[in-house]
């Protein structure tokens, strides 16, 4: 849904490394956060009041109300183990890298070739560009690409991915109109005579509620380890960063119909601040694989949960 | 799962029984139930004190009616001030200008704008409108051809754009078409683009200086979180918005954003998206989103849907069936089975009720599929078995359940709900419908 090269002049300014473009992309929760926490710990001390307006921080942030609760329970017990004179940011940090650290694990392609990745999501959640961006990605990684266009319902769906694949020189597999399962099924068949490593499967937006789509998920899931045995290798979901506490909702529902094995966290680079992946690894722990933090094709990164706590809560500030 | 939030307050306020008045005293933990529902429900941290602030002011001293609980007055005092903050009454689109009349959307990437020209489009070209749309969404691969494609789908023109050309020179080649082409609308369509990002909030700026629109629409999702009020505010700063649109409202998101937007923008909420299919456009009412977000169940919609759904005239043969005293066969079991399916499925159905009913109703593992497989079996009997199913013996079954793809089981457990629904129905001609729904109705959170 970005545009990436018209606005390239915009690029001028030197490039910045991906953990400046992250902490530039969650400035604003920071911010927030640390603005109330310089509040917060100006007075060294964590009494109701202080606690009160730290609750507030972490919900601003779509930690969400019980995450947030954790969070508070448990820099309250490191309070008390550190005594009177610790640094609660410090103890906050320790917190959220604890509670994020488990989402932290590099996402790898495995020796099975083709290697297929399925990818799943909302409507609007940022799909068919996270394809693109993934795409860049596994090509530096000095794998070929195939993009399978499972999109078949809404409108110039196959169009968008197949810009996606002429900027960066790979092939898309589609059909006019036609049943996603079988697009899926054809790519991989395709992928396989063709020598491809891995092949990455877009799919139709979908709500968590519509029964009969999350059904075809599942479906199409089946059908892709038909045309493979032990296929699709990955299920990733992507969340939109701006979404709120249906995210839980999301990977509840994408991992009941299709198994997640990790998560894509779009729109990072807006003041949204993704605090919902707490909620997340308190409520439904899987793996947060990359996070989107621009607009350009580089700015897909694999998760590090230590980077993503100095972004929201830097020790400095 | 979310907790009603009758349900929540119920819990604080046993101890609060029998006392004649609110006062700061006795509300105190039910405003916190109240603070963490909306929370909940993404509803901004901000407005959400605003919000509580406001309910204490109003509640404190109020009266708790005769047969009330505190709790339940508070919650009386809760959904009237969140009705209140929507917005009165829905509010249609303003056209009233010399044509064509310019509707701007803007909003976030991903939020829906595009698929929601269309869907105005539609709504507008059967009040026979003159439509015409444009895309000035140069950015996102193919958005112009995904506008272009819904448009022939709804039948309206499109004024033709490239990723080459500039937004503003689109917009207002298109105004002069809609002139020459007598529109009565043209609907611009824009980029999505981040609240931070300043060259694109001064290129919205610019759009809506060249084609100074009537309606500027801000579009968001109906699962944006808290960061919906930068958003807004960031959209609003920008734009003179006049309206707000909230998609994709069929998830089950509580949607408090559209309270924060609402709070921020103090534009009216006119539409909701409420499904992918080009018809899925709704129009806004304050009252059933207030109920929303605090999870007491969409009970107005979920009637008017089955109002749409149901076949009046089926319904009434039913009932002279009924009543004449003739049997319910299983023909009029499979018509309500039909029935079912037209209401958009059972898990459709679920999602509309109060939280409570939804538990009731989750645990009794009703499925979509069932309720097709179930149509199956009727189909597969014949004519005369239907009218009378006492003829069905274990021969007769067997052929049903191979012509049906089923188990002997399925086809016993069937007739089984079948001769439930036929001692229903023989209830009900006795006159015990009445009696049914005052039973149902006490099911029902209280009004």
């Amino acid at each position: 849904m970005l545009d990436l090269f018209k606005r390239k002049t915009e690029d001028a300014a030197p490039k910045r490394s991906w953990t400046e473009r992250l902490a530039g992309g969650l400035a604003a929760s920071r911010d927030r956060l640390s603005g109330a926490l310089a509040g917060v710990f100006r007075r060294r001390a964590l009494d109701d009041e202080a606690l009160e307006e730290l609750e507030g921080a972490l919900l601003t942030s779509d930690v969400g109300v019980a995450a947030t609760a954790h969070l508070l329970e448990d820099l309250k017990a490191r309070y008390r183990r550190a005594g009177a004179d610790a640094d609660p940011r410090a103890l906050l940090r320790e917190s959220l890298l604890a509670l994020l650290a488990p989402l932290e694990r590099p996402f790898a392609i495995g020796p099975e070739r083709p290697f297929v990745i399925m990818i799943a999501g909302v409507n609007g959640a940022g799909k068919t560009t996270s394809i693109g961006k993934l795409a860049k990605w596994l090509q530096q990684q000095g794998l070929s690409v195939l993009l399978a266009a499972g999109d078949t319902f809404r409108a110039a769906a196959r169009e968008q991915l197949a810009v996606w694949g002429e900027r960066n020189g790979v092939s898309v597999i589609a059909q006019a109109g036609g049943d996603p399962a079988a697009v899926a099924f054809d790519a991989v068949g395709a992928a396989a005579a063709r020598g491809i490593d891995v092949v990455l499967a877009d799919t139709a937006g979908r709500l968590p509620t519509q029964r009969n789509l999350m059904d075809e998920l599942a479906k199409v899931k089946r059908v892709i380890g038909k045309a493979r045995g032990g296929a699709p290798h990955a299920v990733l979901l992507v969340l939109d960063a701006n979404t709120g506490q249906n995210a839980l909702a999301q990977v509840a529902a994408f991992d009941r119909a299709a198994g997640l094995t990790g998560l894509i966290l779009t729109k990072l680079d807006g003041s949204a601040k993704g605090g919902v992946v707490a909620a997340i690894a308190r409520e439904h722990p899987v793996p947060l694989a990359f996070i989107g933090v621009g607009e350009g094709i580089d700015d897909l990164r694999p998760f590090a949960a230590a980077e993503f706590v100095d972004a929201l809560l830097p020790a400095d500030a | 799962m979310l907790e009603n939030l009758t349900q929540r307050l119920s819990r604080v306020v046993k101890t609060l029984r029998g006392e004649a008045r609110l006062t700061d005293d006795n509300i105190a933990d039910a405003l916190r139930e109240v603070r963490l529902a909306l929370l909940e429900a993404d509803v901004a941290l901000p407005v959400v004190k605003d919000f509580v602030a406001r309910v204490r002011e109003r509640a404190l001293g109020e009266e708790v009616a005769g047969s009330l609980t505190p709790g339940q007055a508070l919650v009386g005092v809760v959904q009237r001030e969140l009705t209140a903050l929507m917005g009165a009454a829905a509010e249609p689109l303003d056209l009233a200008t010399r044509p064509p009349a310019v509707i701007l959307l803007a909003g976030l990437q991903g939020a829906g704008k595009t698929t929601t020209v269309a869907k105005l489009a539609r709504l507008l070209r059967e009040q026979k409108k003159k439509v015409l749309v444009t895309s000035t969404d140069v950015y996102r691969p193919a958005a112009i051809a995904q506008l272009a494609t819904l448009a022939a789908q709804v039948g309206v023109d499109v004024f033709p754009s490239a990723d080459t050309d500039r937004p503003v020179a689109i917009a207002k080649g298109a105004v002069e078409w809609a002139k020459t082409h007598y529109h009565d609308v043209l609907l611009v369509d824009t980029a999505g683009r981040l609240a931070i990002d300043d060259a694109m909030m001064k290129e919205i700026a610019e759009l809506h200086a060249a084609v100074s629109p009537v309606e500027t629409l801000f579009v968001v999702d109906a699962m944006t979180g808290q960061d919906a009020v930068n958003t807004a505010k960031a959209f609003r700063d920008a734009l003179p918005l006049t309206g707000v649109v909230l998609t994709k409202l069929d998830g089950d998101a509580r949607g408090g954003a559209a309270l924060s937007v609402r709070a921020v923008t103090g534009a009216p909420l006119k539409f909701v998206g409420v499904s992918e299919k080009i018809d899925g456009l709704e129009v806004f009412h304050p009252e059933r989103m207030a109920s929303r977000i605090l999870g007491m169940g969409d009970v107005l919609s979920l009637v008017e849907q089955a109002q749409k759904s149901v076949d009046v005239d089926d319904a009434r043969r039913l009932a002279k069936k009924v009543r004449a005293g003739k049997g319910f066969d299983l023909e009029d079991y499979k018509q309500q089975i039909a029935q079912m399916r037209r209401m958009g499925g059972l898990a459709g159905l679920v999602d509309k009720l109060p939280a409570e009913l939804r538990a009731a109703a989750s645990g009794a593992q009703v499925d979509d599929k069932r309720v097709g497989r179930l149509e199956g079996i009727v189909n597969a009997m014949t004519p005369s078995e239907r009218a009378k199913p006492e003829i069905l013996k274990a021969s007769r079954k067997r052929r049903i359940a191979a012509g049906a793809g089923v188990s002997v089981q399925e086809v016993n457990r069937l007739l089984a709900q079948f001769e439930q629904a036929q001692k229903m129905m023989k209830m009900v001609a006795k006159g015990g419908m009445q009696k049914m729904m005052r039973g149902m109705r006490g099911l029902l959170p209280g009004r």
